[in-house]
This record gives C-alpha cells, sequence and structure tokens, in this order.
C-alpha cells in the first residue's frame, strides 16, 4: 500500500516572519500553563526514565535521557527561541526513529555481528571453557556438602567407593577427614561451617565457579558443583592462558588472530566467537559472493519493476476514478467516495494474508466462485504470482492516489480550465494539456515517495507470497516475487544461520539506492515545476 | 485549518510524543524484553529463604505459561527462590535468548526444542547440564536428543512424534501398509482416504516417515552417535523420490492440503487417516470426532520412523543465577510430579519414563507412544538448517510432476555443496 506521508515542508510554516517578540507571559495565562503542565509530565517521565537506566547501568543513554531533557527545558522556558521552539519536537523524532537507526544499522554493518559472533570476547572464553567441561567417563557421582572457613569455600564430599569423608579447595586437593555424618553423608567437618541451601544460593556465582582437584595429579581431573549437592569429576580439554586456548588432547593451539574467534594455525576456528569490526567486508561479500550476487541482479531488476508498476498502476487508476467522481452535482458522491477509499483503511499485512487465501488454486475465491472452478495456479506459477502481487498492491495503493488526485484536482484553478474550454479544447485535450500537467506538479512527490515505498514494501511481498514460487535454480533459497528486503531477510534471517552484519550492510545499499532515484527524481519534479 | 493553528497543535502534540518516544528507546537500549510477566511471587517463599533465596527468570512459550507458573510456585515453597516466568511468543524466544542472553538483563532458564541446541551452542549462550545417574530416568530418545557434541546442554520434559490420525467410523480398522491405508481410505468413502499436511514449499517433516521407509536418512552418525555433516545420506532417497512422484500423480500427497485444510477436513469427518502430531487431537476431538492413533503405515517392508521432536529447557550460560538455574531443572522439573504437571497441560507424552508410563494410560498418548517407537531426533546440527532450504521446495517440485531423479540429485548437490561451503 502506497501510504506514506508526504514530504515535510515545515521550513516554510517555522519562519517566525513579523511574530512580535518577547510577548509578556502574563496575558495568556491558558497556554502558559498547558505548556508547563506539559513540561512537568515530560520532566516526570524522564526522572522515571532516568532512575530506570541507573538502575540497569546504562550511561550513555542516560546522558543523552538529560541532554535532550535540559535542551527541551531550556528551549520552552526562556524567551525568545521561538524558532526553537517550533523545532525541537522535530529534531527530537528526526535523532531517535532516523538518525539513531540509520546510525546503528550502519555500525552494525561493519562487524561481523551473526551466529557465532553475538558475545564479547569475555563470555566467549566463559563459553568455550563451560562447553569443554567433559565429565570423566564411569566416573561416580560424589554427594556434597559445600562448607566455609571464613572466605575460603570448599567441598566436603563422600567418597562414593570408599565411604571415607574427604574435604578439599581450590588449592588443596581432596583428602581425608573427620566427619559428622547424616545418613551416611558427611555433613559437617570440624573447623570449617556447613553452607546452607540458601546460603549456597547467596554465593552461587563462586560456588559454581569453583573447582577442586581431586588428587595431585591434575590429569584425575577436578571436582565441581552444578546445584551444590552432588559433584561430579570433570576434566578441561581446552586449557586458557596468556589469551590463548589448548586443546588438551591434540595439544593445538588456538589464538585470536583478528578474525572475531580463536583460531588454529591451520585456520579452524572455535565458536563461539565475538563481535568485532570488520571494516568493508560485509559489503564486499554482498557483491562478491558469487550465491549472492547472481540472485541479486534479477531481484533488483524485478524490485524495481515491481516498484514502477505499483505506482504507474495504482496512480492511472486512481487518477482516472478521481477525475470521473469530481464531478459536484452527482448524486451519492459521498458514498461512493467512501467506498472508495476503504481499501486504504483495510491493513495491508491482513489484507496480504486474506488476499492469499482466495488466489489459493483449489479452494481460493478467484478460481472456485470468479472463474467457475477453473485450476488457475496464481501463486505457484513464477509470471502468475508477480501478476497477484501487483494485482493485490492496486488495490491496496489506488485509494491513496485516488484521495491525493482527487484533493489536487479540486484545487486546480478554475479560470484555466475556463480558458480551455472557451478556446475550444475537448475534456481529452483539457485534461491532457492543462489537468494533468498541473496535477502532477503537486502529485509527483508523492509518486516518488509512494516508489520508495513500495521499494521496501515487505509486508505485502511476505505475507502473500513469501517471495515464493522458489526459484529452484537459485543456490540461496530466493524466490520469483523476492524483492530485495525480503531477500534481505532471507539471506539473513531464515535457517540457522543469522548474519545481522549483512543485513544491515544489504540495508545501507538500499538506502542508498532508494535515496539516489529519490533526489534524481526530486530534481526532476523541480524542473517540472518550472516548465509551468 | 489555518497554519499556525497547525503548527501550534503539532508543536503540542510533539511535545507529549517526544516523552513517548525517548522512554521507548530507552527501553529498547537497555534490551529488556518482558511482554507479560506472570510473577510467581509468594510472601511465604521470601520469609522462609530470609531474602536469600535469590530470583529465576525463565522464559516460556505463552501456551505453557499458566502451567509452568503453577509448578513454579510450587518450587519457590521449598527452596525459596522465586521463579519469574516470562510469556513469550513462541517464534521469538530462540533469536531473543541468543541476543539477549549475555546481557544484564537475559533470563535464566528458557523453554525450548532440541533442534535449537547446535544453534545455542554455536553462539555459546546455552550451558551444559550434568545430569548424573539421572539421566537413565529418561527415554532414550529424549536423552539422545538434548546431548550435542557428548554433552548434556537441555533437561527434556516432553517428546513429540507424527502418527495416524484415524478417523474410527470411517476406518475402523488400522492400516498395515500405506497402500492398506488408501484402500481401506477409499473403500470407506471419504472425500479424502488419506491426509497429511504439505503447502508450496512442501513440508518434509511430515514426510520424513515415509523417506525413512526407503532407508534415506538425512545424515549419517559418527563413532559416539551425533549426527555427522560430512555424512550426508539424503542421496539414498531416490526410490522414496520416484514413490513421491506417483503419490503426486495419483494425488494422495498434494501441495494444495496446508495445515488448516487438513484439520479443517478431519474435523468434518472428511478424512480417513491423517499423518499428524499430537498437538492436533484436541481440536479433532472437540469436533466430535472419534478417533484411534496408529503407528504410521511404511509404503515398503521397513519401518516408517518419524523425527522425533523433544522439548525441554535449558540454562543460559551467562546467567549469574546458573546454581539455581541447574537445581531447578535437575531437581524439580526433572521429577516424575511435574513432568506429569506439565504432562496434564499439554497431552504430550512426557520425556521422564515412570511419568511416561503413567501418561500412557490414555490410548491416544500411548499410540503416539507406539507410532514413536522407531523415532530419531531431528538433527540438530546448524547444516540441518541448509538441508531444510532445499529440502521441501524440491519434494513440493516432485509431488508437482518435475522429474524426481534430477530434482532428488539436485537437492543433493546443493545441500552438498553448501554444507562444504560452511
Amino acid at each position: 500500500m502506497s501510504i506514506t506521508s508526504p514530504p515535510q515542508r515545515t521550513p516554510e510554516l517555522l519562519t517566525p516572519g513579523r511574530t512580535p517578540r518577547g510577548r509578556a507571559p502574563g496575558t495568556r495565562v491558558g497556554p502558559f500553563l498547558l505548556k508547563i503542565g506539559m513540561l512537568a509530565l515530560l520532566d516526570a517521565f524522564a526522572v522515571v526514565l532516568a532512575m530506570v537506566l541507573v538502575a540497569k547501568h546504562e550511561w550513555v543513554i542516560l546522558t543523552l535521557v538529560i541532554v535532550a531533557l535540559v535542551i527541551i527545558n531550556v528551549v520552552y522556558l526562556r524567551k525568545g527561541l521561538l524558532p526553537g521552539k517550533y523545532l525541537t519536537p522535530g529534531l527530537a523524532f528526526l535523532l531517535i526513529f532516523q538518525i539513531f537507526t540509520i546510525g546503528y544499522t550502519g555500525y552494525i554493518a561493519f562487524t561481523n555481528y551473526s551466529s557465532g559472533h553475538v558475545l564479547t570476547k569475555d563470555e566467549a572464553v566463559q563459553a568455550l571453557l563451560s562447553q569443554n567441561q567433559a565429565r570423566v567417563p564411569d566416573s561416580p557421582t560424589y554427594p556434597l556438602t559445600v562448607v566455609s572457613q571464613g572466605d575460603t569455600l570448599g567441598f566436603l564430599v563422600t567418597d562414593p567407593d570408599t565411604g571415607k569423608a574427604e574435604l578439599g579447595t581450590t588449592t588443596d586437593p581432596l583428602h581425608e577427614v573427620a566427619a559428622q555424618r547424616q545418613d551416611g553423608k558427611a555433613v559437617s567437618t570440624d573447623g570449617w561451617t556447613s553452607l546452607s541451601f540458601s546460603d549456597v544460593l547467596g554465593r552461587q556465582k563462586e560456588i559454581f565457579a569453583l573447582s577442586v582437584p581431586i588428587s595431585d595429579d591434575a590429569a584425575a581431573g577436578t571436582l565441581r558443583t552444578q546445584d551444590g549437592r552432588t559433584g561430579y569429576q570433570f576434566v578441561s580439554s581446552l586449557k586458557y592462558s596468556d589469551g590463548t586456548l589448548t586443546d588438551s588432547k591434540t595439544g593445538t593451539v588456538y589464538a585470536d588472530r583478528g578474525q572475531g574467534a580463536f583460531v588454529s594455525e591451520k585456520g579452524d576456528a572455535l565458536l563461539p566467537g565475538w563481535r568485532i569490526n570488520v571494516g568493508v567486508d560485509n559489503f564486499t561479500h554482498a557483491f562478491t559472493d558469487q550465491s549472492i550476487r547472481g540472485p541479486l541482479l534479477k531481484v533488483t531488476a524485478w524490485t524495481i519493476v515491481f516498484a514502477l508498476v505499483s505506482v504507474a498502476s495504482t496512480f492511472v487508476l486512481g487518477m482516472f476514478l478521481a477525475i470521473a467522481f469530481d464531478k459536484r452535482g452527482m448524486r451519492g458522491r459521498k458514498i461512493y467516495q467512501t467506498i472508495m477509499v476503504l481499501p486504504y483503511a483495510f491493513p495491508a499485512f491482513l489484507a496480504a494474508m486474506v488476499w492469499a487465501g482466495m488466489y489459493s488454486k483449489s479452494f481460493g475465491f478467484f478460481n472456485q466462485v470468479l472463474l467457475g472452478g477453473a485450476q488457475i495456479p496464481w501463486l505457484e506459477d513464477p509470471t502468475l504470482a508477480k501478476v497477484a502481487v501487483l494485482l493485490l498492491n492496486l488495490w491496496l495503493g489506488f485509494p491513496y492516489m485516488f484521495l491525493v488526485c482527487l484533493g489536487a484536482l479540486q484545487s486546480l484553478p478554475g479560470e484555466v480550465q475556463e480558458a480551455a474550454r472557451i478556446d475550444g479544447a475537448s475534456a481529452w485535450q483539457t485534461f491532457r494539456f492543462i489537468k494533468f500537467p498541473l496535477l502532477l506538479v503537486s502529485v509527483a512527490p508523492l509518486l516518488i515517495s509512494s516508489f520508495a515505498f513500495n521499494f521496501n514494501n515487505f509486508n505485502l511481498i511476505y505475507m502473500l507470497t513469501g517471495g515464493g514460487p522458489r526459484d529452484m535454480d537459485a543456490s540461496i533459497p530466493v524466490g520469483e516475487t523476492d524483492i530485495l528486503i525480503s531477500l534481505v531477510y532471507k539471506v539473513a534471517f531464515t535457517g540457522q544461520e543469522r548474519d545481522y552484519g549483512l543485513a544491515s550492510a544489504f540495508s545501507i545499499i538500499i538506502f542508498v539506492i532508494v535515496a539516489v532515484i529519490s533526489i534524481v527524481s526530486f530534481r526532476r519534479t523541480r524542473a517540472l515545476e518550472e516548465v509551468n | 485549518m489555518s497554519i499556525k493553528m497547525r503548527a501550534r497543535n503539532l508543536l503540542a502534540l510533539g511535545a507529549v510524543a517526544a516523552v513517548t518516544a525517548l522512554s521507548l528507546s530507552g527501553c529498547s537500549g537497555s534490551g529488556s524484553s518482558s511482554s507479560s510477566p506472570s510473577d510467581a511471587t509468594s510472601s511465604a517463599a521470601s520469609s522462609q529463604a530470609g531474602g536469600k533465596g535469590g530470583a529465576l527468570t525463565v522464559w516460556v512459550d505463552s501456551e505453557r505459561a499458566s502451567a509452568l507458573s503453577a509448578v513454579a510456585k510450587d518450587f519457590q515453597k521449598n527452596t525459596g527462590i522465586t521463579v519469574k516466568v516470562v510469556s513469550k511468543a513462541t517464534d521469538k524466544i530462540k533469536d531473543d535468548f541468543t541476543q539477549q542472553g549475555a546481557s544484564s538483563g537475559g533470563p535464566d532458564v528458557v523453554m525450548g526444542a532440541h533442534d535449537w541446541i547446535g544453534e545455542l551452542v554455536t553462539n555459546g549462550i546455552a550451558a551444559p547440564i550434568e545430569l548424573g545417574d539421572k539421566a537413565s530416568e529418561f527415554s532414550d530418545v529424549s536423552i539422545k536428543a538434548s546431548t550435542y557434541q557428548g554433552k548434556t546442554y537441555m533437561l527434556p520434559y516432553a517428546v513429540e512424534n507424527l502418527a495416524v490420525l484415524r478417523n474410527t467410523e470411517l476406518a475402523p480398522k488400522a492400516a498395515t501398509s500405506f497402500d492398506d491405508m488408501i484402500a481401506k481410505g477409499k473403500a470407506s468413502g471419504a472425500t479424502y482416504p488419506f491426509l497429511v499436511q504439505q503447502g508450496d514449499e512442501g513440508d518434509p517433516y511430515h514426510l520424513y516417515p515415509f523417506q525413512t521407509a526407503f532407508g534415506a536418512p538425512v545424515f549419517g552418525t559418527d563413532s559416539k552417535g551425533d549426527y555427522d555433516a560430512s555424512k550426508l545420506e539424503l542421496g539414498k532417497g531416490d526410490k522414496f523420490a520416484d514413490w513421491l512422484s506417483a503419490q503426486g500423480k495419483a494425488k494422495t500427497i498434494s501441495t494444495e492440503i496446508t495445515g488448516d485444510i487438513a484439520a479443517d477436513a478431519f474435523a468434518k469427518g472428511k478424512v480417513a487417516y491423517w499423518l499428524t502430531g499430537p498437538w492436533n487431537v484436541k481440536a479433532a476431538q472437540k469436533a466430535g470426532i472419534k478417533l484411534a492413533v496408529d503407528p504410521i503405515p511404511s509404503p515398503t517392508s521397513s519401518p516408517a520412523a518419524p523425527f522425533a521432536g523433544v522439548k525441554g529447557f535449558f540454562v543460559n550460560e551467562h546467567s549469574d543465577n546458573k546454581l539455581a538455574a541447574t537445581d531447578f531443572l535437575v531437581n524439580y522439573l526433572g521429577t516424575e510430579d511435574v513432568q506429569t504437571k506439565l504432562f496434564e497441560s499439554s497431552a504430550v507424552l512426557p520425556a521422564l519414563k515412570t511419568a511416561a508410563d503413567k501418561a500412557a494410560q490414555d490410548p491416544v498418548i500411548a499410540g503416539f507412544q507406539k507410532a514413536g517407537e522407531n523415532a530419531v531426533p531431528m538433527p540438530a546440527i546448524p547444516a540441518m538448517g541448509t538441508v531444510f532450504e532445499h529440502w521441501g521446495v524440491s519434494e513440493a517440485a516432485i509431488l508437482n510432476g518435475k522429474d524426481p531423479q534430477k530434482t532428488w540429485s539436485d537437492l543433493v548437490t546443493k545441500v552438498t555443496k553448501a554444507i562444504a561451503k560452511g
């Protein structure tokens, strides 16, 4: 659907012109109170927000919020600064919804943020070490009590084979001690305090990380507990020292070689890795990877065709209807116009789902009811699927064009048309040479924004065809009706691999394409205005 | 409307909206994600634990949230650990977990399915769990599914597999083979003798039992019994491809039949045999259909083995409460009582053997259990994602009349290439 808000022309509204400056606030109490009330509301919100942010240690965002708050208060409380008063809300929105989003996407595009690279380096090391703790095969289960002596934590265990009570700490391997028992399990020993379960929970991070050597022989492994009650014998197959990981079985050394993961000399990477900046890698990948480049060209071509035909078809139909219904004396004009606008009031994604059902080959409304049980493969045939997409977009989009054209037509200067009539121009000539060019002047910018919107019309494609039918020859899962943005979605988010970095790079590329097309077209429309 | 008026209104509106926007951006930045926390706090618990018990945040899919909240309350009474159950959209849990797991607002425990394990381990988000002797108390298939690279990453609670739902009014007897099923179905006069859900892009999960009957699993296994991405065995499926092509021509299996269409037809009594999972039983029974659950009839002399899908709980590697979380999983969710309670809310076969035997007193559950005797866990290795990208569409193409041999060998080539590329 081509709903795009018309380009903001705020600067014209904002020129303060000859507004008298420094009007005493006392002259109009109502608006002043309203202003104070709203500011108070905003400040209250900001304070709550700040408290939440402090609790979450989000210092960067906190600073931004405070700065924004101070600026807003200053702008609205000080006398003068009138342009600022008008500009601030718009600027705030611009910053939050546009600049931030684009900036963040741009940042991600230069990172390797993807499956296996979501953590920081420290977290990755932790995960790797944890994943490579293997329980010694056929080793027994040790009933265990966590004990402490001052700050030192230890495990008091009952050896399942010998029944002896043994105590150990990180530095001191397990050794036999005298202990008090309960149901055969050693529960306490002299000089050490036994921790209750809630004490254990209180220090659970330390206890979870605690590993007690079984004996002086390091190869025997260490005793660890995951629930504070039972201990198991683990050996670690990875050793971390000096920033490298060593596989204790093969002796392979994995080091950080700047690839966002620990990599061996042969080039084998250990995953998980971590997030790093990778420069323009994602962009070169998008253009040079054979499996992406081939489908990319095809999809780009269809995206442009799709956007152009969508704009053209909705505009032609909308304009035709607008002209047809732009008759002052017509009976029931309001009713017709209301009916005409109905698709516009329908959520696009919902419409797409409903239409997908109606297009179904054996069960759909079109084939069953309208076409008398024909078996037309609307969504299965590559060409028909494209037609189906365009038809739905026409249905969704023409009311917007209808409204826009109706408004524009009604504001056309009557004297020009009258002059044309007096000069003996036919209705077609009046339209072709007078109405249409004038209409274009006001509608052209909307056509461009509609083009930009359809260029990224993800909802429609995703909900109606899901990009299908699949292109069986392509090596990546791309379909015949996929447009760029839905291709990006598939490349980045389907299957088990996620590649947010690559997806962001694609988004930036799409942004550039749309921006270039829009700028060029806006230049053209300006030329159009000058001609008139 | 005069320009001046409009500007003033805009201004007022803008001020209010800016606040909302600011607070919104603040929220997204901090990565908090609770959609509807149903906090199971009770005052008794905190007093018992003396405030030291701590709290666990558990992410659960929306359907199981209420059942788990009830179960969590008991745990809280016994241990003093507060369990906060957060209900999340099913299709969001995995991605949110991988993205937010390591951040401060992340969950401690997450409910999920075994085929996530590969991805969660690659991302370093799931922590290994030592079940100890407890492991033998769970069904073999559930433990096998929860194990990845030799380590257990999930505490299983339910096992799902496909079976054939039979409308006993139309087909009083179970089928002995696939052909027998079609014949009996046709004789019953039902609109659809047999249905299995497909779609434009196929549905390999639902066709897999027949594929295994032709001796073509997806991956072979290594010496430890783990699936091995380098041993692609999909290529053995050429006979299956021919069979599939024949079914497409005979219209016994059609890509037109989506899950919704199949469920609707069965509920209206138009289907004799329906190959589907336990999740569709309740609705069919509600519609007044008398049904029995049979093992899947095989098109060959080998059994038709469906995939087993195992549901369970993961512990967040980056949680500060790993000890409490592991205790919650191993010593609480792994008990018969809790597994039975979870079963009562979901009606899916429990993973714990004793709870499963109890649940199997229900003939429907027993039927699924029997149908799942030969079930194998769906591979959780990341290469499986590559297979799924091409598998279904190729099967759909064969069903719709494409040359079976060429389509199938193309499929194998594409998957092999994609896996080799890594």
